[in-house]
């Protein structure tokens, strides 16, 4: 596993600071990569196609991805079924994302003010640099060394806890599977499910060298030394971050939708509460949350509702942190809401729908795309990010079956998505690709009737579809050009 | 009634038997067929592999050759997709008419008895774009049940994907292969003697799988069935 | 420019030449009958390994006496003395400390609302639920729903709550399946539900 994880261009392990697009250019802004010293390597540049025939060989990978993916796909279409009015809120689902982001800016402006009449104070972050300077001057201001943590993809997104680490301030992950992925120093590989490649001796070797002392390898006794570890964080913790699953601007209220009551945990019991919200996240009016309440919990867990959802307003007086700060951020949400057809991939409500049901996600699992964003919704939300730099394989890494769009609750286009992108990946070459070349000749050809014809005489047909499928023959029998066209049939007056 | 025939430019370069079935099936059903000699390719190759222009400019040469028909018909489920679908979202206008060749069966000529036989033991792969994107959905068993002597049996996991995707063979072959590894399992579990569904490229690949693992098992269009005396 | 001002004339400049914001259709049921809502929701909060217990308004102190036994227990200030009578309680009132949250055996209190399509149960931080730190905290929490407060819908729950105190869902004990995909119950918070239906 060694040779994915590492990361080509970092000899010295300099760091490179991530910038924003330059405010003129809104479409092509690009971000760079960022690498830092850190204690395990961060991002892979390793192309799709390189790191998933090396994941397709790790056998336990692929056992645990078909049972997590076909168990959680009939839990998902069991409840769904039992809904007869799903697409209806499936429909209502898009429209109020799509309408929100066309007017992104008043309902961001509506949330700032509602959260701060509720006494929460709002920060604005460009990027995740400031982002992270903005959650760090906080802590250090209140002179905590560790913070506990709720799982935040977003959080993920912007290595938070690398520049937490760099200040000398400890974050502590509190889920489960985090907490795993965490003390083993690794890499989440599902959206939900994030330590779904490790098996249980996996997890108890790693919390007994951390410290935890797991009876048995049994889940539940594993789950069990979890707990224990963690309730003397959560009991003591001055300062809790999180993301937001929605962040509503008629009521300032920010959602938290989770299983094991970590969330709960960090929510309530921290003087100081940080919630990191990408700028996506914003729905305009409580009403809204009768139809996301009821999207999300049957996509991601394919449950009638998730154990507990926590929603809180701004400060309580008596009750919860005394101190909320609610950080809104883009980094490079702003370039997909540019992008017209891209722009839906903000419709996104981190449900893991796609996942589950994708045939390629299934059988590589997160780890090959590189991304903190896996699978299908990775597929294109990674490029659109921080552009194709970097993400060129990504938008390939599908048959394009369709499956993603049938489950999404929020109904994103994933597949057209994929094939605009791939269009933009095709622009971004900056190099001579024998493909290019293949893929014009076989247009030219197609462009004039006498040109095909001749090309199909002469078996030359082959010659630019053979060069387009050069690695056919290693699974399949020999593609062979008939030895009269249809056409030529036709015209010797077909009988 | 007077039908355009959109073959496809694989169909056409290399598998003019479906051409010919699907000839066969609509003049038996009292149909005119025209093949527009001028068709090439609809551009589906190029557009979902993000050549844009090139695909552009196919799909607006497709248009000059099809204008006109009130019938558009092609055994492609993918390609028919491409038309339908890919035209309006990805390239900002729409294409003629097309109907994918069950579809023009079943809806136009409303016929689901096209008086074939085809004494053979048959599963039926579902091809992404034609369940998905078209929504053909049980039209194509619909016509296999009235084939004379043609025993069906279920394909078990028929929706999931076979793995071929065009560019995605050539570009993930080691995923490709993981799907076609799958699909080619459950084929194989049916006891089936044929695999049969509404696109070629599908056939193309699950086919190519078959015969390099020597199954014993061959592919043919369902046009070719459906075409059989 | 702030980072504010910033982020804002990004938005803008994105969404400059978008077709305006559509209309939102909202064609999902709000109202329905689904048979017996009380019955249901019973069913489906069970369904997620709470106990459920249905007494009648009589019978309540009782039936909150047997299932507390000897625990000592924390309530909110608000919550009816004739429900704990005798009981071994301590009131959340002046806020207890985090650690006096975790010397308890449990928690009583009551609750908001109950949901019947999920099987969920709303606390609201008022009086007679607390606030939110009383029913994380202890071990083992007893909650008293009434039939009245129980509706069928999500739409319906929603449009019964305003958010200017803290609110959580509740459906079932906390769980995970993040090892292995085996379902464990009871991480963190309370890992023992009782809810009681009373009226």
């Amino acid at each position: 596993m060694t040779d994915i994880l590492a990361s080509p261009g970092t000899p010295d392990g300099k760091p490179v600071t991530s910038h924003g697009a330059s405010g003129d250019d809104v479409v092509s802004g690009e971000f760079e990569t960022r690498t830092v010293p850190m204690p395990w390597p961060r991002r892979r540049l390793t192309p799709f196609p390189a790191a998933a025939k090396i994941k397709l060989a790790d056998t336990q990978l692929r056992r645990n991805l078909r049972k997590a993916t076909t168990t959680i796909r009939d839990k998902r279409q069991r409840v769904v079924d039992e809904l007869p009015d799903w697409e209806e809120l499936r429909e209502a689902g898009r429209a109020i994302k799509s309408a929100t982001l066309r007017d992104l800016d008043k309902h961001l402006e509506q949330l700032e003010a509602s959260v701060t009449a509720a006494g929460g104070i709002v920060h604005w972050a460009r990027d995740g640099a400031e982002a992270n300077a903005i959650v760090a001057s906080i802590a250090r201001q209140h002179n905590v060394d560790s913070v506990v943590k709720i799982k935040s993809l977003l959080t993920d997104e912007i290595d938070l806890n690398v520049a937490l680490a760099e200040q000398g301030i400890s974050a502590w992950e509190t889920d489960l599977a985090e907490l795993i992925v965490q003390l083993g120093h690794d890499e989440s590989s599902h959206i939900l499910v994030p330590a779904i490649h490790k098996n249980r001796n996996e997890i108890q070797a790693i919390f007994q060298a951390s410290g935890l002392e797991p009876t048995s390898s049994e889940p539940r006794d594993l789950a069990m030394a979890a707990r224990q570890h963690l309730r003397k964080k959560f009991l003591s913790a001055k300062v809790g971050v999180s993301g937001a699953n929605f962040g509503i601007a008629d009521t300032g209220s920010i959602v938290i939708v989770e299983s094991e009551g970590n969330g709960r945990m960090c929510l309530t019991l921290p003087e100081v509460l940080i919630s990191v919200m990408g700028i996506e996240k914003v729905l305009p009016t409580w009403q809204d949350l009768e139809v996301f309440l009821q999207l999300l919990p049957r996509s991601s867990t394919g449950e009638r509702m998730n154990p507990y959802t926590s929603i809180w307003s701004g400060v309580t007086p008596g009750d919860g942190p005394q101190e909320f700060h609610l950080v809104l951020m883009d980094n490079g949400r702003t370039n997909a809401l540019a992008d017209e057809i891209g722009r839906q991939v903000l419709q996104c409500i981190r449900c893991s729908a796609c996942l589950n049901v994708c045939p390629v996600y299934e059988r590589t699992g997160g780890h090959a795309y590189g991304s903190v964003y896996p699978g299908p919704i990775g597929a294109i939300l990674t490029p659109l990010l921080q552009g194709m730099k970097g993400s060129e394989s990504l938008p390939y890494a599908s048959s394009l079956c369709g499956r993603c769009y049938e489950v999404c609750p929020v109904k994103i286009d994933i597949p057209t998505v994929l094939v605009h992108l791939r269009s933009k990946s095709v622009e971004s070459h900056d190099h001579f690709s024998i493909n290019d070349t293949a893929f014009r000749t076989l247009a030219w050809i197609f462009g004039d009737k006498r040109r095909y014809e001749t090309a199909q005489k002469l078996g030359k047909l082959g010659g630019p579809f053979g060069s387009v499928f050069r690695p056919w023959s290693s699974v399949r029998g020999p593609l062979a050009v008939a030895p009269q066209s249809f056409r030529s049939w036709w015209k010797e007056g077909h009988s | 009634m007077r039908v355009a025939l959109f073959l496809t430019c694989f169909n056409d370069t290399l598998f003019p038997n479906v051409g010919k079935a699907v000839v066969t099936v609509l003049e038996r059903l009292g149909c005119e067929v025209d093949f527009p000699m001028e068709q090439t390719c609809c551009g589906q190759m190029h557009l979902n592999t993000g050549y844009r222009p090139e695909a552009e400019k196919l799909a607006r040469r497709f248009n000059e050759v099809f204008a006109g028909y009130d019938a558009i018909v092609t055994p492609s489920g993918s390609c028919a997709g491409t038309v339908r679908e890919g035209y309006p979202m990805l390239l900002g206008f729409d294409g003629p008419p097309v109907h994918e060749f069950t579809e023009f069966l079943i809806d136009v000529l409303g016929v689901t008895d096209v008086g074939a036989s085809y004494p053979h033991r048959v599963t039926y792969h579902s091809t992404c774009h034609s369940l998905r994107a078209l929504k053909v959905g049980d039209r194509p068993y619909r016509l296999l049940k009235e084939v004379r002597g043609l025993d069906l049996v279920e394909l078990p996991s028929s929706e999931e994907c076979c793995g071929f995707g065009g560019t995605f063979s050539v570009k993930n072959p080691d995923v490709s292969a993981a799907m076609l590894a799958d699909k080619m399992r459950h084929v194989l579990d049916t006891g089936a003697e044929v695999v049969t569904a509404v696109d070629t490229s599908c056939l193309m690949h699950i086919g190519g799988g078959l015969t390099h693992s020597r199954a014993g098992v061959r592919t043919t269009h369902i046009a070719e069935i459906l075409a059989s005396p | 420019m702030t980072a504010r001002e910033d982020v804002l004339t990004r938005i803008r400049s994105a969404v400059s030449n978008a077709a305006p914001a559509e209309t939102v259709v909202r064609n999902y049921r709000v109202e329905y009958d689904s048979g017996d809502v009380i019955e249901r929701f019973a069913d489906r909060v069970a369904d997620y390994k709470a106990k459920v217990r249905r007494v009648g308004r009589a019978e309540l102190a009782g039936a909150i006496a047997e299932e507390v036994g000897d625990r000592r227990v924390g309530i909110p200030a608000g919550l009816p003395p004739e429900w704990v009578a005798g009981l071994n309680t301590v009131v959340d009132a002046p806020a207890l400390s985090i650690d006096e949250l975790d010397a308890l055996d449990g928690a009583v209190t009551g609750a908001k609302l109950g949901i019947a399509e999920t099987g969920t149960i709303v606390l609201d931080s008022n009086e007679v639920c607390g606030r939110r730190a009383l029913s994380l905290v202890p071990d083992w929490h007893l909650c008293v729903v009434d039939v009245d407060s129980v509706v069928n819908s999500v739409p319906q729950a929603v449009a019964g709550l305003a958010p200017e105190m803290p609110i959580t869902f509740i459906s079932g004990p906390s769980a995970t399946s993040d090892i292995e995909l085996n379902r464990v119950e009871g991480v963190h918070g309370p890992r023992t539900l009782i809810m009681l239906l009373v009226g």
